[in-house]
């Protein structure tokens, strides 16, 4: 047979001839390489094939003639086997391969987070209008003690008009913390399945916002090192990067054991990814391809993972050690084991979050959704009397500051963001990170499309962001008639469940609407 | 029922000593109705309060709290009123005394069966009350002086703090129909459902007298009212009435149940008790300090204050964040040694306090004040998250407790009862 392939282009670039102004912008702009230019008729053709959907051709083009539509094929209607899986079965066909993909989990599963209602303060208690008053976000992560001891100065205390708040003084030792000013922080993304200037970005934003960036498993490049205060490094199965002075540049050290997006699978950053600076900054030769093991291997259990903690710990004059897991089924189990062995910080990722690369079977299939994932932490913790022991970062499916106070009043202390960081800095999430060819320069290691991230704007984009979601948080905890975020924290009383099952209601700790 | 059961025995603390085999009951699973089923609802309202303590420990009497309650009638609506006093019982001011309300007779026949298997009981006798026109359904009232036996304490590796506390929430949690409304030493509260001067009328105040007196008046806006749930809410020497409401009650109570209370009420007053027992009495933080974890500085005032004070407030709100009381209240807290009231952080329920020589007075209404001190000598707005601290002190206490005590046992033999004697 003389087929190249089954199957047919996915999207279909259309453009308006009228409207077209024959610049050829397109065709440089386009990372994908759908566009030839035709030098006969003087005008662009574009390959459909190719095309992602990223719109930088549409966003660029000085005429806007370009639309990109669905290539709405008509298949005969199957509520079984539908196009997608058609399509999966006729790639696989083709090449034998193991089917990648990018992003996070795209699948129809119940959102938990659309399903949860927020409370608001009627007559017997106000709401509180945080344009007038304070609405306090800070947010500390780390281990805290269950109680303090405080010595007041002498027995003067009882019967005295010398205020005792002003004489007291601390004698409890606080391990070390993380403050960050708004409970939003960024997830890992390693330098080398994003770009350079993503990390500057990423790393400037979290200064100027009082939060934290993660360097993922990459690395710290040298540039970043004016931002160290607000960085959390990353150390993987890999190691890479990993060194005395890379952990103790960091605020904080984050051992990742697993990622939302592909739980129990180790990462694989093809060589072409691998340039010069990538190479110097994984500490790896140039060109050759990063593999990160499934496992750690020197974790094969939690008497492992203690070691290492306290090995980051001694190595860091005892920073906080922040231990990364994707929510699984035993993830309440998993999580009380981990605080145990001493981590001042669980990462929670849920099974939405996103992923440079991951086998599709693995993203789509594998893990919990995050709600499931802090709620059952959160309630395993407090049974266990642990819960002050560490704090909770909930990640893998925050898309909206919605999400982050809801995700809040399951139980967790912050939320991360990963997808939405990167969508703020232009990311289309057409979902082809694996294949390095992003136009918009951010999950690619190209110059010519790399140097189209201006880092200094991009911080500004995702300071904004961060800095509007702040603020509905604001209001939402105005409405609750709170006016710190720790009154939020857990409050799981002011959430309802509307169109879950019981089962569902039961193990996040909520009441369903109406009850 | 069962299954309400299970969501909270999956709740409990491994460290908690509970259940039937802790308690011993015969039908503690039995399916009448208790009174948590009957507060099923959370109880949202308005009130009056008022308190006033003698700090030289002079023993005044209940009638003075109950005419300054009387003046904030209106704050109330009828459906939950009561009083705590301190150094009310100077006869027996050594012994836990619990305030008991039964629904029934088996409510009171398994918590005595309950009571007498972990405790020496001293003195057992029914609440003195008086007819009062509007007061109905009253349950059973009866009060325990009970010691605590010293094997008791050995087996469980409690504090006698400790040991009332888990008995406490046991009768709460465990004996259907039965509530424990105080169990402190010297001290009681009495409280059910009307308006606080019938309920201190009923009860009989007049005739008690106590160096400190806090009342409450309750204006319930979604429930039927209960006489558990009305004001004081007592464990130990701890009394709090509260008008307000507290939105961060989710946490609050969360955090709480972390260190073993069950909140069986579902109020929100109830878990200001737990707070202030388990930050002053187990934490051992001075009151002032809890106070300003309880209604903490914001951070901007923080983050100015000198360094010493600054990592103790940021570490206070570090560790107590899940303590913070978020929302408006005004709180008059009784404790065995004095009296605290505080507001809320920005201040969203009133508050007045007076000072007319050692008699600290604080109220919801200037009014319900000058009511009981026309004159006094200051009176003042405290500022939001300010405690207004009375300590009484302990000379006085022993000095009235003990001419009390004389005076009391001649009380006794005169209306021709056998003076107190205990073994």
């Amino acid at each position: 047979m003389a087929y190249t392939t089954f199957l047919p282009p996915e999207f279909r670039v259309v453009i308006d001839k009228e409207a077209c102004l024959q610049c050829g912008r397109c065709v440089q702009q386009c990372g994908w390489s759908v566009y030839t230019w035709d030098e006969a008729e003087r005008r662009p053709r574009p390959d459909h094939s190719k095309c992602s959907a990223c719109h930088r051709c549409v966003t660029f083009c000085p005429g806007s003639a370009i639309t990109v539509k669905h290539n709405e094929l008509a298949f005969k209607r199957s509520d079984s086997m539908s196009p997608d899986l058609i399509k999966a079965v006729w790639k696989q066909a083709e090449t034998g391969g193991v089917l990648l993909t990018g992003m996070g989990n795209d699948k129809p599963y119940l959102r938990i987070f659309d399903h949860l209602l927020l409370d608001a303060c009627q007559v017997t208690n106000p709401s509180i209008d945080p344009l007038r008053e304070p609405m306090e976000m800070r947010t500390f992560l780390g281990r805290k003690p269950d109680s303090l001891e405080v010595s007041t100065s002498g027995s003067s205390l009882r019967g005295t008009s010398v205020s005792p708040a002003a004489s007291a003084r601390l004698l409890t030792e606080l391990d070390r913390q993380l403050q960050l000013e708004t409970p939003i922080m960024f997830g890992g993304m390693s330098y080398g399945s994003v770009s350079l200037n993503v990390h500057r970005a990423l790393a400037m934003a979290a200064a100027e916002l009082g939060t934290f960036m993660n360097t993922g498993e990459g690395g710290l490049h040298a540039d970043l090192e004016p931002y160290q205060d607000h960085i959390i490094v990353q150390c993987a199965s890999g190691r890479f990067g990993v060194d005395t002075s890379y952990l103790q540049a960091g605020a904080a050290v984050e051992i990742k054991i697993g990622q939302g997006a592909k739980p129990g699978i180790g990462g694989h950053l093809p060589g072409e990814k691998i340039d010069y600076q990538v190479s110097i900054t994984r500490m790896i030769p140039q060109g050759t391809d990063a593999l990160s093991p499934a496992p750690h291997h020197d974790i094969y259990s939690i008497e492992d993972l203690r070691q290492l903690i306290y090995a980051l710990k001694e190595a860091t004059g005892y920073k906080p050690v922040s231990v990364k897991i994707a929510a699984v089924h035993n993830v309440a189990a998993i999580a009380s084991g981990v605080v145990r062995a001493g981590a001042d910080i669980v990462y929670l990722d849920g099974f939405r979050g996103g992923t440079g690369a991951s086998p599709t079977i693995i993203r789509d299939h594998v893990g919990l959704p995050i709600e499931i994932a802090v709620a059952t932490v959160d309630q395993r913790l407090r049974d266990e009397g642990i819960r002050n022991r560490a704090s909770i970062v909930a990640a893998g499916g925050i898309r909206s500051s919605a999400d982050v106070v809801k995700a809040i009043a399951l139980g967790a202390d912050a939320c991360a963001i990963g997808t939405v960081a990167l969508v703020a800095l232009g990311c289309h999430v057409c979902q082809k990170c694996h294949t390095g060819c992003c136009s918009w320069g951010i999950c690619t290691q190209r110059p010519e499309l790399t140097r189209r991230l201006d880092p200094e704007w991009g911080a500004s984009q995702v300071v904004n962001l961060v800095r509007a979601w702040t603020h509905e948080i604001a209001e939402v905890l105005g409405a609750l008639g709170v006016n710190a975020i720790e009154s939020l924290r857990g409050s799981r009383e002011r959430l309802r469940g509307l169109g879950l099952d019981q089962t569902v209601l039961d193990v996040l700790g909520v009441k369903a609407a109406g009850s | 029922m069962t299954s309400s059961r299970q969501t909270r025995d999956r709740h409990r603390s491994s460290t908690w000593l509970e259940g039937p085999a802790f308690t011993g009951l015969r039908n503690a699973h039995s399916q009448r109705p208790a009174y948590r089923e009957e507060a099923a609802q959370r109880i949202l309202g308005g009130c009056g309060l008022m308190g006033v303590c003698d700090q030289s420990g002079k023993r005044m009497s209940g009638e003075l709290a109950l005419r300054s309650m009387a003046s904030m009638h209106d704050r109330g609506n009828g459906l939950g009123g009561g009083f705590a006093g301190y150094g009310i019982y100077p006869e027996l001011p050594d012994y836990f005394c619990f305030h008991l309300l039964y629904n029934d007779e088996v409510a009171k026949d398994d918590t005595e069966y309950y009571l007498k298997k972990h405790f020496k009981v001293v003195m057992e006798e029914p609440i003195p009350t008086k007819p009062v026109r509007g007061i109905e359904n009253e349950p059973l009232l009866w009060r325990y002086f009970l010691d605590i036996p010293e094997e008791r304490l050995l087996e469980t590796q409690l504090s006698a703090e400790d040991y009332v506390v888990h008995t406490v929430m046991d009768i709460n949690t465990y004996v259907d129909g039965a509530f424990v409304a105080s169990s402190g030493k010297n001290m009681g509260a009495f409280k059910g459902v009307g308006f606080p001067e019938e309920i201190g009328e009923f009860f009989r105040i007049d005739e008690y007298k106590g160096w400190t007196w806090t009342g409450h008046g309750r204006f319930p806006t979604n429930t039927p009212g209960w006489w558990g749930g009305a004001h004081p809410f007592a464990l130990l020497d701890f009394s709090i009435v509260h008008n307000g409401e507290i939105s961060s009650y989710g946490i609050n109570r969360r955090y709480l149940e972390m260190f073993g209370y069950k909140c069986s009420l579902q109020t929100d007053t109830e878990v200001v008790a737990y707070l202030f027992d388990l930050m002053l009495r187990r934490h051992g933080l001075p009151v002032e300090i809890a106070c300003k974890a309880l209604a903490s500085p914001f951070w901007k005032d923080i983050d100015l204050m000198p360094e010493d004070q600054r990592k103790l407030f940021t570490a206070l709100r570090m560790v107590y964040g899940s303590a913070l009381l978020n929302g408006p209240f005004a709180i008059v807290l009784g404790m065995a040694d004095g009296m605290v009231a505080l507001n809320d952080r920005i201040k969203l329920r009133p508050l007045v306090a007076a000072r007319h020589g050692d008699v600290v007075y604080v109220a919801s209404e200037e009014s319900a004040i000058r009511e009981i001190c026309p004159h006094p000598e200051e009176s003042w707005m405290p500022q939001a998250g300010e405690p207004v601290v009375a300590w009484v002190s302990e000379k006085g206490r022993r000095k009235a407790t003990a001419q009390a005590k004389v005076s009391a046992g001649q009380r006794r033999m005169a209306q021709g009862q056998a003076p107190v004697v205990v073994t």
